[in-house]
Order: structure tokens, then C-alpha cells, then sequence
């Protein structure tokens, strides 16, 4: 049987590996969206596995949202990263301080 | 005992997949091994009788928003190797911070037990336990509201990305509705009269 401290466990790996990749992929915002995608990923596994072992379906239910916002978050933020590519020739963060003053 | 083994497995792979989507050169093969860990959670959360989700995990990331991902990473021409050279020196800070976290976590749920929570087993499911129809029920009763704000949320966003990326060309000749509408006949069609001529 698989315990929740299994599962839960799994999800801290994934999630620390997540943040680990924010900082490795600092500059590169394509693979910053796919990190964040990836910390999504390891917290909808927490509400699975609680959703399953409390017995209560409400965890699901939130993921279902999650997925519903992670979703539009990555289609704005893909039509964001072209327009910025677009107007810049680059997607490194660094280049992004016309709004610096 | 052959879940437990099964889901290690996978587990496994999941982690050695996201290290690699982290650490991978190519953007392209980052969104492939992302991929590879959508469809190793599908089958984690399958095995935790989350079927719809797991069905939907696939279909909406790996046949929606990695394609999206992919084609914008080929869409771009970027030249990765520059930025990794760059930040080479944050390796130790890195570690510091993902051991941090797992520490935390594993403090959490290994040496504290959840706060002694006593939740070792999963409860049975009840025969014909139809997860789709047990999600259905709640997300159209108790939860009806929620879900059609998330229809508005998946509305704005689309109308969202297709503004930011729409493109008007220099030159091209779009059509001005108000001033089609607005115009009348007298404006375009001038009567003219005339007297019929005879032909000679």
C-alpha cells in the first residue's frame, strides 16, 4: 500500500527540486515557467494524496482549479514571453529594466 | 506490497525526469522530460484513485500546454549555453536552498508525523466507486459557483493571450466597421439624368 508519507515526501522532492531549478534557470524565462509548472505539479500532489486519505473530495476539487488557473497562467504568460521576444530579440530577465526609472 | 513497488518506480522517474528538466541543456528536451513527468504523476495519481484528475493531468498539460510550451520554444531562437555560464556560481546557494526546503518538509511529515495525525492507511472505497461521478456531484453542487468563475478565468485568458500576440500589419487593409455602417446611398451613388441619345 502506498502511505501518505510516501507521497507527501515525493512532493517535497519535487517541489525542492522546482525552486532549485528558479534559481539554476534565473535568466532563461521560458524554463522558469516550466519550474513553476513543476511546483504545481508537487502541490497538487499533496491535495491528491490528503483528498485520498482523509476521504474527502474537496482536494480534488482543488486541483481541478489549480489546473484550471495553471492553464490560463501558462497561455498568458507564453503570449507575454513572444510579445517580449518580439519587441527584444531576448529572454533574459536581466534585459527586462525599461521600467526601472 | 506490488503497488508499493510499482510506485517507487515511478516515483523514481518522476524525480530523475524533473532533475533533468532542470538541468538539461536544450529547452526542447526540458519540455520533454516535462512531459515525461506529467505522464509519471498521471500514473502516481491513477494509483491514488484520482482517476479523473489523472486523466485530465494528461489531456490538458501533456496535449495542451507542453505543445504550447514546445512550440514556443521552437519559436524562439535562444541560445541557453550563455545564461548557465552565467549563473554557474549559484550552485552552492542552490543546494543551500533546495536542502532547506526538503528538510523542512521532511521535518514535517518524518519526524513529527503531521502533528501525530493518524492517517496510515487510506479509507476503503466503497463498491462501483465511481471517482468521475463522486467529482461531478461535488463540483456541480457544492462547488457550482467556483467552477463557473473558472470558466471566466479560462475566458480572460484566452481573450488575453490572443490581444497580446495579435499582430497588425503595416500596409494592410482592414475594414473599418463603424465607417461601413455609417455610410448611406446618397453618399456613394450620384443619378444622373440625361436625355437618351439616338444612335446614328
Amino acid at each position: 500500500m502506498i502511505t501518505l508519507t510516501d507521497v507527501l515526501a515525493l512532493s517535497g522532492i519535487l517541489f525542492a527540486i522546482a525552486v532549485a531549478g528558479v534559481f539554476l534557470n534565473r535568466k532563461n524565462i521560458i524554463v522558469l515557467l516550466m519550474c513553476i509548472e513543476l511546483m504545481l505539479l508537487a502541490v497538487n500532489f499533496n491535495f491528491v494524496a490528503f483528498s485520498r486519505f482523509l476521504g474527502d473530495i474537496s482536494g480534488q476539487i482543488f486541483v481541478f482549479f489549480i489546473l484550471t488557473v495553471a492553464a490560463a497562467e501558462a497561455a498568458i504568460g507564453l503570449a507575454i514571453l513572444v510579445v517580449l521576444f518580439r519587441e527584444r530579440r531576448s529572454i533574459d530577465v536581466e534585459d527586462l529594466d525599461s521600467l526601472q526609472g | 506490497m506490488f503497488s508499493t513497488v510499482l510506485f517507487f518506480i515511478f516515483a523514481a522517474v518522476l524525480v530523475c525526469a524533473a532533475l533533468g528538466v532542470i538541468l538539461a541543456r536544450n529547452p526542447v528536451h526540458c519540455a520533454l522530460l516535462l512531459v515525461l513527468c506529467f505522464f509519471n504523476s498521471a500514473i502516481i495519481w491513477l494509483m491514488l484513485d484520482a482517476e479523473f484528475l489523472g486523466i485530465v493531468l494528461v489531456l490538458v498539460y501533456v496535449g495542451a500546454v507542453m505543445v504550447l510550451f514546445l512550440f514556443v520554444v521552437m519559436m524562439l531562437d535562444i541560445d541557453t549555453e550563455k545564461f548557465r555560464k552565467e549563473l554557474a556560481g549559484y550552485w552552492p546557494l542552490t543546494l543551500a536552498v533546495a536542502g532547506f526546503v526538503v528538510f523542512a518538509i521532511m521535518n514535517v511529515i518524518v519526524v513529527r508525523h503531521l502533528g501525530g495525525a493518524d492517517l496510515k492507511s487510506a479509507p476503503g472505497l466503497p463498491d462501483h466507486y465511481s471517482n468521475t461521478r463522486v467529482l461531478g456531484t461535488a463540483l456541480f453542487t457544492r462547488y457550482a459557483y467556483p467552477a463557473q468563475l473558472a470558466a471566466i478565468i479560462l475566458l480572460v485568458a484566452s481573450v488575453a493571450a490572443i490581444i497580446l500576440t495579435l499582430r497588425r500589419r503595416k500596409g494592410g487593409k482592414p475594414q473599418d466597421v463603424a465607417q461601413q455602417v455609417a455610410v448611406r446611398a446618397k453618399d456613394r451613388v450620384r443619378i444622373v439624368k440625361m436625355a437618351s441619345e439616338k444612335a446614328p
